[in-house]
């Protein structure tokens, strides 16, 4: 008769070892795309359209308001939903499945997105208005003006704030194993369940997760070292 | 500029490999979590169990390709309807209020559930539940019937998200009693962990546990409800049904008739 | 939209049960967690070289460690482990064992003290170390320094991120569904398995946390207001009057 057999952290290693590159790859995604609709959504809440700051405004309040669980699952049905009667109308049904990774995905992104919108829009308003205005004064494009401007302006003020999400995000990928998405976590039960040694698996995620964390927070150190160069210090 | 093209390349082409898949092969929903001794997953990544080989002769009789999709197990039904699986077949049984969002196929097994404590617990059921702890896993018939007809015993009903998860409490104490699939508890009790327990009573036919297990389908796909009873028949007929559940389960639980 | 669920008190006990969970497990954690964060603060600022290093590193795996992951390792993992001790089910802690509110709280209190911990830790030392040493000028032993200068201080600079600390709190109190503890989400779970409507329940269940949140967010504002030297005063301590 077929039974489980009790097996150990190297038997696991190698699902284990993939799960967690799922979860990266899921994360790194979700990050640039929330970084996206942050972005956006902060140009929407600084913009002087009323109907266009409301529509920022209620997105990042209710997205912020709600817990991150019951978002993740009522978006995880409601986005596929949603998608699969968008390509039904657009007569293209069943062409296109979108897969769970896809939604995962996008999912965290649209969460993210809400956040970012926050941390960007704090950090837009923080760049010294003069150097927005000089922009002006030389005729500056608003293409140039944001991209040369703007944007190297805003990122050393948003890098705190951009990192702190990232790391949330990372922890928060976790959350997916509760709708049954194979990443590192649901990985990570399976093997308990299967072996019977729940401490020692449970530990061993805890030390991939700390790994992750440890070694995202060193590279944005980096990156604000870099991105602050030229800035005045303090003396 | 470049470097932040190459960023922007990378990413879309890390996202576009995994968005567009084509519609073909059959997918057969089960939970992604373990439901032993039905689905679970081996460590080479498999998943088997007597469900798992049964879809594969299954399909092989009706000459499709069928393609395993774990999915969480609360979210089945609607993964069904939204088109990400074309089927379950995850020991779903079939009850008039899931029958009132997806059909069934003829049911192709049938086990009722079962009351598992320690062997030195003198257990009456449903009299001596008063003021025990009682675990059982949500989004299951047995959650349902524990609802419904424990409420007045005095129980505490705690519920999980997985079966593991239920059954590993129980061998830690936490839980008094659990009830779940007579089947399932009947492998569980022969790990070795296991041996201080056993099966109190099972609980008696209501309409909480249905007709039977059968494969849950979208309620448009009559042609695929069709071609899987003639195949489940087949299957059942060639005796492949019979062997896989002596295989998995240790007896014959095939609905013949 | 299908609510007639709404009306069946069969669900609406659920609902109040899960409510009234999630309500003191918020309560319980804060408090406790808080607590400790106190006491993470000082070990870290003031404690001896090992307390000060075992400290850090316990708010460094905290921080950096997914909290549903927490949740499993002390319910499933280490709650298994303490099961195997002999003798564990005569003692008093047995009940407190069994319980995933325990389990729950316990988690919640070790994550609020350390992230609230390190918070508190960074507004202490950003208190003028000139007040505290006044205090010792005016004869206030160490204790009271910290009782009635150091900490009032500290809390006036961080209480905004303290209370936002306090609404991150309620939004993860979600998780302990999957630890067999019955909050609002497993209500909510109870009433989709039977009635397999998707989005009704989840929908109702994220307006009772967007309306718990608004008003823990008023209340929390209000304690801000008026924590003692968050407004200035308009009473006037010397005789000395704005008119000259």
């Amino acid at each position: 008769m077929a039974s489980m057999t009790s097996e150990g952290l190297v038997d696991w290693a190698g699902p284990i070892l993939s799960g967690a590159l799922t979860t990266v790859q899921i994360a790194v995604l979700a990050y640039a795309i929330g970084l996206l609709l942050g972005l956006l959504g902060a140009g929407a809440k600084l913009s002087p359209w009323a109907p266009l700051r409301g529509l920022a405004t209620a997105y990042s309040t209710l997205i912020r308001a709600v817990p991150e669980l019951l978002l993740i699952i009522l978006l995880y049905y409601a986005g596929a939903q949603a998608l699969d009667a968008l390509l039904a109308r657009l007569g293209m049904a069943g062409a296109v499945q979108i897969t769970g990774f896809a939604t995962a995905v996008g999912v965290l992104a649209f969460v993210q997105g809400a956040y970012m919108t926050e941390v960007f829009r704090g950090a837009i308003l923080a760049i010294p208005r003069g150097q927005l205005e000089a922009a002006d004064a030389f005729g500056f494009s608003r293409w140039t003006r944001f991209h040369r401007f703007v944007l190297p302006g805003m990122l050393p003020n948003a890098l705190p704030g951009m990192s702190n999400l990232w790391l949330i995000l990372i922890k928060d990928t976790a959350l997916i194993s509760v709708i049954g998405f194979n990443e590192l976590f649901f990985t990570i039960q399976q093997a308990a369940a299967s072996s019977r040694a729940y401490f020692l698996f449970y530990s061993a995620a805890g030390v991939i997760y700390l790994l992750m964390t440890l070694s995202s927070t060193a590279l944005f150190a980096r990156l604000e070292r870099h991105v602050r160069r030229g800035q005045p210090t303090e003396v | 500029m470049k470097f932040p093209m190459m960023i922007a390349a990378t990413v879309t082409a890390l996202g576009l490999g995994h968005i567009a898949q084509a519609a073909e092969p059959l997918k057969v929903g089960i939970s992604g979590e373990p439901y032993p001794p039905f689905t679970y997953k081996a460590a080479s990544g498999d998943w088997t169990g007597f469900e798992v080989e049964l879809a594969h002769a299954i399909c092989a009789a009706m000459e499709r390709e069928c393609e395993i999709a774990p999915t969480g197990w609360s979210g089945i039904i609607p993964s069904l309807n939204a088109g990400r699986i074309d089927m379950i077949m995850n020991s779903m049984s079939i009850t008039e209020k899931r029958q009132r969002v997806i059909d069934f196929t003829r049911p192709y097994y049938f086990t009722p559930g079962a009351y598992v404590a320690a062997s030195d617990r003198e257990l009456d059921i449903p009299d001596g539940l008063d003021g025990l702890v009682m675990g059982v896993q949500g989004a299951t018939t047995n959650a349902t019937y524990a609802r419904r007809e424990l409420r007045d015993s005095g129980v505490e009903i705690r519920l999980y998200d997985q079966a593991e998860q239920v059954n590993n409490d129980l061998l830690s104490g936490r839980l008094d009693v659990i009830l779940a699939d007579e089947i399932a508890m009947a492998q569980f009790l022969e790990r070795d962990e296991a041996g201080a327990f056993e099966i109190k009573a099972t609980a008696p036919r209501h309409e909480a546990y249905g007709e039977g297990i059968g494969i849950g389908l979208r309620q448009e796909d009559d042609a695929l409800e069709a071609a899987l009873n003639e195949a489940i028949a087949t299957v059942i007929e060639e005796g492949t049904c019979a062997s896989l559940s002596e295989q998995y389960l240790g007896t014959d639980v095939c609905v013949y008739d | 939209m299908d609510f007639s669920w709404l009306s069946d008190p069969f669900y609406q006990g659920y609902l109040w049960e899960g409510f009234v969970n999630t309500l003191w497990l918020l309560l319980v954690s804060a408090v406790g967690g808080l607590l400790l964060a106190v006491g993470v603060a000082l070990a870290r600022l003031r404690g001896p070289r090992p307390l000060a290093w075992l400290t850090w590193a316990f708010t460094t795996v905290m921080r950096g460690t997914p909290l549903l992951v927490q949740l499993f390792f002390f319910y499933y993992g280490v709650g298994r482990l303490l099961e195997g001790v002999p003798g564990i089910r005569e003692t008093f802690l047995w009940p407190l064992l069994r319980d995933p509110f325990f389990f729950a709280a316990l988690t919640f209190i070790l994550s609020v003290g350390a992230y609230s911990g390190e918070v508190i830790r960074g507004a202490m030392q950003s208190v003028p170390r000139g007040e505290l040493e006044a205090g010792r000028a005016f004869g206030l032993s160490s204790f009271q320094v910290l009782v009635r200068l150091w900490l009032p201080r500290a809390i006036q600079l961080c209480l905004p991120t303290l209370t936002g600390e306090m609404i991150l709190l309620l939004k993860s109190v979600p998780l302990v569904s999957t630890i067999a503890l019955m909050d609002l989400l497993q209500a909510a779970n109870i009433i989709r398995d039977e009635t397999f409507l998707v989005y009704e329940p989840l929908l109702l269940i994220a307006g009772i946390y967007l309306a718990t949140t608004v008003v823990l967010t008023l209340g929390l504002r209000l304690v801000e207001l008026n924590f003692p030297g968050m407004r200035p005063t308009r009473r006037r301590w010397l005789p000395i009057s704005s008119t000259g």
